[in-house]
């Protein structure tokens, strides 16, 4: 059997400034995988580099890291699906020891952000959709996502204190993540409190409270095959489903605007590949790059019916102690969204979990977990499924 | 020897354009014109807007320019508190998605039309907008 498993998986703590050039802030996220798999550099054969260009100056980072983090002469490649650029190099590294050609890949995600201003993210992200139709009139992110939420709360009734709710959760667990950038308490007074930033537009309907910030942050995940993992780790995850779509970039050419339809098809490809469905899953993390996003991500994987969202966030059964707890690390809301050590990140807390390693957090028993990451307004969306 | 002139009329799309030249460069004439216009292939008869070049089912690049006309129902928008660089002059301003049946149409609501006047299924219509300094785009108006 050729089966593919994560033997290891690490991340720098997300900040808002990191004090250091990106090859240092990659080293910060591959030295920790490489503590929590017990082995070094020189296990390595391959490297995948995760990030989305144009935040800082480097062309080409994986050649530049290879050397940096040691994998000389070691090939490495160079992914980018914009913010689900970590899962899609999860996926080259699978595809990389499926067939054979390698036995252990690092996935090295990382993206310092803080290297311009906050306008110029805004424009850098808002180009991550259609730059010839769409950014011309002005179009960020968060204006797309709340032009999916608007549409959502017109289908379906959902309120904004519904997604306020999703931000409430995000900041619970926060509060225990030491590695994420927003540590301190949301409470859905904050929300209604006029004096409060929470509760300032920011595209309407989203508010402050409804978004990410911005970090600087990397993660890497180890992964290897059946017969490297059995050498190297005592609890290896095993990849079990791993699906990817895409979706058209400008939104005049797409038909669901309450869901992603990448998300979708991603997720019924895992399901499918994995043999379990939304009811076998005992941990996830979903794309909470906006409160919108982990809303529709609940209907999207089938955590909860169409429109159901709300009823799953305000009955709190995707806390630590509900029946499918979501993003119990604090998610993008509170860690931050350092871009391409993202879903490094996301698929780090449920390798801990599924290795009974998450402290605090610990889903108990946790034996299935799900990862979906999304890239731009739903242009890419991959969903992965990892068991041990 | 002289140098060949770019066409580089679409760097005059909307507040600021990210792109320099298209093959469907005519749309901005069209907008000078005072029309919004779309393309369909000329061999399966697809309507494009955003106006293609190409039409990636029949592979065809026979295409036949359209005007966009009457009005669509809006789908959903966004009015925005913060713009991304370059675009602070115009805040607050409203993005939007209109539905026109064979194609949907994303842009801006005209200037002066307040959110408390939107509402999903609303009627709109798609018009060319003459913009600062020669530029041009085209915003949706009330009908």
């Amino acid at each position: 059997m050729n089966d593919v498993a994560i033997i290891g998986a690490g991340q720098s703590t997300f900040v808002r400034f990191y004090p250091g050039s990106v090859r240092e802030l990659a080293f910060e996220g591959f030295s920790d995988a490489l503590g929590h798999a017990g082995i070094s550099a020189a296990d390595i054969d391959a490297s995948v580099v995760c990030s989305a260009p144009e935040y800082d100056l480097q062309r080409s980072p994986a050649g530049v890291f290879a050397e940096y983090l040691g994998l000389n002469p070691g090939p490495t490649f160079y992914v980018e699906t914009l913010c689900s650029s970590g899962s899609t190099g999860l996926k080259l590294a699978y595809s990389l020891v499926k067939s054979g050609l390698h036995d252990v890949v690092a996935v090295v995600g990382f993206q310092k952000m803080s290297e311009i201003s906050s306008a110029e993210t805004q424009e850098r992200m808002g180009r991550g959709a259609d730059i010839q139709w769409e950014s011309p009139f002005g179009t960020m992110m968060p204006a797309y996502y709340a032009m999916y939420a608007r549409a959502h709360m017109q289908a379906y009734g959902t309120k904004p204190e519904d997604l306020a709710a999703i931000r409430v959760k995000a900041s619970t667990y926060g509060q225990l993540n030491d590695r994420a950038v927003y540590r301190k308490a949301v409470t859905a007074e904050m929300f209604t409190d006029k004096e409060n930033m929470m509760r300032a537009s920011v595209a309407s309907p989203l508010r402050v409270g409804d978004c990410c910030a911005n970090a600087d942050g990397s993660s890497c995940i180890i992964v290897a095959s059946a017969e490297k993992a059995k050498s190297l780790c005592d609890k290896p995850v095993w990849i079990r489903g791993i699906g990817s779509a895409s979706a058209p970039v400008n939104l005049a050419g797409r038909d669901l605007f309450n869901g992603l339809s990448a998300a979708r098809q991603a997720g019924a490809q895992a399901y499918k590949m994995a043999g379990v469905g939304p009811k076998e899953i005992d941990v996830a993390e979903v794309h909470d790059c906006f409160t919108i996003a982990e809303m529709m991500a609940y209907e999207d994987l089938g955590f909860a019916g169409p429109g159901e969202g709300r009823d799953l966030i305000n009955g709190k059964e995707t806390y630590l102690d509900g029946s499918i707890p979501v993003n119990v690390d604090g998610g993008l809301l509170s860690k931050g969204h350092p871009i391409g050590a993202t879903g490094g990140s996301q698929i780090r807390t449920i390798v801990l979990q599924l290795r009974g390693e998450a402290g605090e957090i610990q889903v108990p028993d946790a034996a299935v977990g799900l990862v979906h990451n999304i890239g731009g307004v739903g242009l890419y969306g991959n969903v992965t499924i990892l068991a041990r | 020897m002289g140098k060949k002139e770019k066409d580089e009329r679409f760097r005059k799309f909307g507040t600021v354009s990210f792109t320099g030249t298209t093959r469907v460069n005519d749309f901005i004439d069209h907008l000078e014109q005072g029309k919004v216009s779309g393309t369909r292939c000329e061999s399966c008869g697809k309507a494009f807007f955003p106006p293609r070049a190409d039409c990636c089912t029949c592979r065809s690049s026979k295409m036949k320019w359209f005007d966009v006309q009457g009005t669509g129902k809006l789908i959903t928008y966004s009015t925005l508190a913060f713009g991304p660089k370059g675009f602070e002059g115009d805040l607050p301003y409203t993005i939007a998605l209109v539905d026109y049946g064979d194609f949907k149409v994303f842009g801006r609501i005209a200037g002066g039309i307040k959110d408390s006047e939107l509402s999903i299924g609303m009627a709109l219509a798609a018009r060319a907008n003459p913009l600062a300094d020669g530029r041009v785009n085209y915003v949706f108006h009330k009908d």
